[in-house]
């Protein structure tokens, strides 16, 4: 589904430098795969690239057999609209949106008729347990309630592929356990697959494979 | 004070280095704010200030006035008046404006005894002994510098005035002392004077130097009631604050519009510092976090709103300063409306003035910043670090009860009475409808946004959304739009509406073919009996209608009141004047009637059916002559006469005073008669033709319009000024907020929106926010039109109007207006979004 190959990416400026080199990736549909590595590695600009709000300096990000540098920015950004997915380690709901509100963004976004975006957001917002919310704005709810409003927005349309970036980073460990259960469980039940990039051990195992991103590239982890 | 330093670096040093170009919006705000507050000050007091050393430059060393009207008091008062006990030494004089031959401007002429206006008047002689003698010869006159100056004459050159319709032909002896006067002036031998303008036995003025030691205020009670009706004895001081109230009330009006634009100015500063101070409120959360007292965050706030008021107010002055030298030279000292051609004012500086208009922006600056600074401190930190609490900053806003008071308070003050002939209740009224109307706004805002329909289109939606949740921000954002236009939309009511009014007046006061002047300026023209029959017999014309202008003292207090002798229609019925109320036609053996201005039954305070007593026919007795009694017998609106007019029938008028001229004729022309063959008639019949103006209905009503316009012309640009200022404070607002919201404009990218739907998403909000603006504008525009014109208006002129709304303008400025906050919005959040927005949303809330 999504082929990353050979990507190089680096940036200029008076502290220019490479960031990323030869990095290759393969993900099949129905897969949830992590990304560790430590901080400054590269990990934000590789989900970047993939999501199409920046292009490799090299190599080629092929999603469904498009070549996502081929097209322009407002092709990615439709492509982005209608088959990506994205969950923020800020969360990032919109303060002036209720819950309802927020997860139902992308399909207002996508225009998708009143009625049936409605029903939508009842059913991802009842498997994600968060129904009784729908109506609360972002700022009285906890942090663990609004992660998993953010996994419904990211999921809501059911997209091809869901990008998570350290989505439990802000959480307790006991509401990081319990959102990343959720994160896989619906990206298994709703998203062609999942990418999670993440430094965290216990969050990469959830996943079913795990890459290491270095200054040498991307490797599996073992063992 | 490491303290205060390390706090005010950490809340404001930050925000101002990041976004330079709010903080120069904000000090350019206030800067044109009190720019034009400096500007206009300083025009209208360098004006009122030479007109007054103008005034009292002709008085000298007198102690004492005495003055008579237009027609003059005679000249037996003199002896009367010197030989009396205490006078030390007396000057009788001739003082008439008379019209430049050839031209559409008029010189002071006066006449003096030289010998003893050396007593009184030393200034205006003493420095040309020679020129003195020279005076005494015939057709002589010794001329003003400024006069001298703008009229490019010199020593030896020839003025040519006007007298009747005549032109008489004088030559310049010398130019009076550097310094006598700043007023446009020829000085002439008293006997001359009188020859040559008509004036035998005829003085305009006594002025009285008294012994050392008597008391001005004792001489003038005794002397008043022994003299003619309607000549006034006073102080040369009251003498020029008599002649300057009359401009006082457009002076004052003037002052209030630039007070707008300096209010508009500050309330940008606020708007500014309240959503700059809403958005930074988890970073002054954190400092209260951190160990930074609600005391100490308050002051540094205060110290950057201080710091922006004092950079905007030096530039203010500095600019102001620049525009009133600019506009002084432009449009003169009364800025185009033609209180003050007399004289021609240099810029005068007045420090104090100055330090005035730049506490006034540091103080409106300090209190923008003050109020939001409050709030910050108050609020709990823990509530202020999460995200969507700032709403929460503006809850004070909610309530109405403010707003009510105000708008209550405004009833209350449109009904007071003015104030030293001031409305300044009614200002005070403009200033609560404004403020009431400006704190309503969060609460309109929240009733409009939350029945907006379910709209499809996504970036409509998401706008939608944002404003319904934001209705208190929203509130601010609309106040800066509401504070400019409403103030727009009230002026453009108001001139609208007196320019139709004006437009109907003309109709009715004009309803011949053709109009004569004997001069077009000045009080030295006149139509003999002789000429007024020969007019009358020009071929084309079917009748014609002599009208005589004179002027009365009927208050020591007001400029004199415009005397109006013309001939009533057959039957003896009122004339045909635009009557507002009810109109009398007085019985046989009643007093006559006179039909008063709206001025001058205000500033006489009588009302139809009431007398008043005219000095006219009063013979020419110096002692306690009795005037003649009217009884008033209508009241017409009058735009032409701002000092007030009497309208009495001329035939009335000749036989108490035997006065047989006439100024102006209004000719009706015989069916197929051609206007200018008629006005060609009319020239050959006088006996001086370039003596005559003659002009047609239409070009008289063009003309007038013209002068309307170009009187109004400096409001409008100030109005102009006050709304750009408001724009200002849009545009502001809208950048502060989009830069707030770069990190949605992030997710919103992420989750599928292209920059274009962004922008139209913002452009959405500022269409909204815009349309809900002028909306409020109109509304509230419309009610501080009525007072305007009912109040302000009536009580700063005396002058009544109708009311016409001028659709199609508020139209055009409404759509201007909605067209401006769309585009503001788009650019702001076009400059919010570029560089990697998407990067912001790595950054927290």
């Amino acid at each position: 589904m999504l082929t990353l190959n050979a990507v190089t990416k680096s940036y200029a400026g008076p502290r220019a430098r490479q960031v990323l080199r030869d990095v290759s990736l393969s993900v099949g549909d129905g897969e949830f795969v992590a990304i560790m590595g430590e901080s400054g590695a590269g990990k934000s600009t590789l989900l970047n690239l993939i999501a199409g709000l920046d292009l490799p300096d090299a190599g080629s990000v092929v999603l469904d057999g498009t070549d996502l540098s081929a097209l322009d920015d407002n092709a990615r950004t439709r492509l982005r609209r209608h088959r990506m997915g994205f969950v923020f380690q800020a969360i990032h709901l919109l303060p002036h949106l209720t819950v309802s509100q927020n997860v139902r963004l992308p399909l207002d976004i996508a225009e998708m008729p009143r009625d049936q975006a409605n029903r939508r957001v009842g059913a991802i917002l009842e498997a994600v347990g968060i129904l009784k919310l729908a109506n609360d704005f972002p700022r009285s709810i906890s942090g663990g309630e609004a992660q998993r409003a953010a996994i419904a927005r990211a999921l809501v349309h059911e997209p091809q592929l869901m990008l998570a970036d350290e989505p439990t980073g802000n959480l307790d460990r006991e509401a990081a356990a319990q959102v990343l259960t959720l994160l896989r469980e619906q990206v298994k039940q709703r998203a062609g697959g999942g990418i999670l990039v993440t430094h965290s051990g216990s969050a990469a195992r959830t996943a079913d494979r795990v890459y290491v991103l270095t200054q040498d590239g991307l490797a599996v982890q073992t063992g | 004070m490491r303290t205060h330093c390390a706090i005010l670096r950490a809340s404001s040093g930050g925000a101002w280095r990041d976004h330079p170009g709010r903080l120069v919006l904000a000090i350019l705000g206030i800067a044109f704010g009190v720019a034009l507050g400096v500007a206009v000050h300083l025009i209208n007091a360098s004006a009122a200030n030479e007109f007054n050393l103008a005034v009292r430059s002709l008085a000298g060393e007198a102690d004492l006035v005495v003055r008579g009207p237009r027609s003059g008091f005679p000249d037996s008062l003199y002896p009367y008046i010197a030989k009396r006990a205490g006078v030390r030494a007396a000057s009788p004089g001739v003082e008439l404006d008379a019209q430049l031959a050839g031209r559409h401007e008029t010189i002071k002429v006066l006449g003096l005894d030289p010998f003893r206006a050396l007593q009184v008047q030393p200034h205006l002689l003493l420095e040309s002994r020679d020129a003195l003698l020279d005076m005494l010869k015939p057709g002589v006159v010794l001329l003003s510098r400024s006069a001298a100056d703008e009229l490019g004459l010199k020593p030896h050159d020839t003025l040519r005035l006007q007298s009747g319709t005549q032109v008489v032909t004088l030559r310049i002896a010398a130019l009076l002392p550097a310094g006598a006067t700043g007023q446009r002036v020829a000085v002439m031998d008293i006997a001359q004077a009188q020859w040559i303008f008509g004036r035998v036995g005829e003085l305009h003025r006594i002025d009285v130097k008294l012994e050392p030691g008597a008391s001005t205020a004792r001489f003038s009670r005794e002397l008043a009631p022994l003299l003619p009706a309607g000549t006034i004895i006073a102080t040369p001081e009251a003498e020029a604050e008599r002649s300057a109230s009359l401009s006082r009330a457009y002076r004052t009006n003037l002052d209030m519009l630039a007070l707008v634009a300096l209010f508009t100015g500050a309330f940008l500063v606020f708007s500014t510092q309240f959503l700059a101070l809403v958005r930074r409120r988890s970073q002054l959360a954190l400092l209260r976090v951190i160990g930074v007292t609600g005391a100490e965050l308050t002051r540094a706030l205060v110290i950057e709103g201080a710091v922006l008021g004092i950079a905007g107010s030096a530039l203010g002055v500095a600019l102001g300063v620049g525009l009133a030298r600019i506009g002084i030279a432009r449009l003169g000292g009364d800025l185009g409306a033609g209180y003050f051609h007399s004289v021609a004012p240099a810029l005068h500086v007045d420090p104090a003035a100055l330090a005035v208009f730049f506490a006034l922006g540091l103080l409106f600056a300090m209190l923008g910043a003050a109020l939001p600074a409050l709030e910050a401190a108050r609020r709990a930190p823990a509530l202020a670090l999460k995200a969507g609490d700032e709403e929460e900053a503006l809850s004070a806003l909610q309530s109405v009860v403010p707003s009510l008071a105000l708008f209550a308070a405004a009833w209350v003050l449109a009904q007071a009475p003015p104030v030293g002939d001031l409305p300044i209740a009614g200002y005070f009224a403009v200033a609560a409808i404004l403020v009431g109307a400006i704190l309503a706004m969060p609460r309109f805002a929240q009733a409009v946004l939350s029945r907006l329909p379910p709209l499809r289109y996504a970036p409509a939606t998401l706008a939608a959304a944002q404003l319904q949740a934001t209705p208190r921000q929203v509130g601010v954002s609309l106040a800066a739009i509401l504070a400019s236009f409403s103030l727009m939309v009230s002026m453009l009511i108001m001139v609208g509406s007196f320019r139709d009014s004006l437009a109907a007046w003309l109709d009715q006061m004009l309803p011949a073919d053709l109009y004569v002047r004997a001069g077009r300026l000045g009080d030295a023209g006149f139509f003999t009996p002789d000429e007024q029959a020969r007019i009358g017999r020009v071929a084309g014309v079917a009748s014609a209608a002599f009208i005589r202008s004179q002027n009365v003292y009927l208050r020591t207090d007001r400029p004199p009141l415009s005397l109006l002798a013309r001939p009533l229609p057959r039957g003896g019925s009122a004339p045909a004047l635009p009557f507002e109320g009810p109109v009398l036609t007085p019985g046989a053996g009643d007093a006559p009637p006179a039909w008063l201005s709206e001025v001058a039954a205000d500033v006489l305070r009588v009302t139809v059916g009431a007398t008043i007593d005219l000095p006219i026919g009063t013979g020419t007795q110096p002692k306690g002559t009795a005037a003649k009694r009217f009884v008033v017998a209508g009241i017409w609106r009058d735009y032409a006469r701002q000092n007030g007019a009497i309208v009495v029938d001329r035939a009335t008028y000749v036989a108490l005073t035997g006065d047989e001229r006439a100024n102006e004729a209004a000719l009706t022309l015989d069916p197929g008669a051609r206007a200018d063959a008629v006005a060609e008639g009319v020239r050959a019949a006088v006996a001086n033709e370039a003596g005559v103006e003659t002009i047609s209905t239409r070009e008289l009503k063009a003309v007038s319009l013209a002068i309307f316009d170009r009187t109004f012309a400096v409001t409008y640009a100030l109005e102009v000024a006050a709304v750009l200022i408001g724009m200002f404070g849009v545009s502001a607002s809208f950048s502060a907020q989009a830069l707030a919201r770069r990190r949605e404009f992030g997710v919103l990218r992420h989750l599928g929106m292209t920059r274009r739907q962004v922008g139209a998403m913002l452009a959405c909000e500022g269409a909204v926010v815009g349309s809900l603006g002028v909306a409020a504008g109109l509304a509230f525009g419309w009610l501080i039109s009525l007072i305007l014109v009912h109040v302000i208006n009536r009580q700063s002129f005396h002058w009544s109007m109708d009311m016409t709304i001028p659709w199609r303008d508020l139209a055009v400025l409404g759509a201007a207006l909605v067209a401006a906050a769309t585009v503001t919005a788009m650019l702001s959040g076009r400059r919010a979004m570029s560089g990697e927005v998407t990067r912001a949303v790595r950054e927290d809330w």
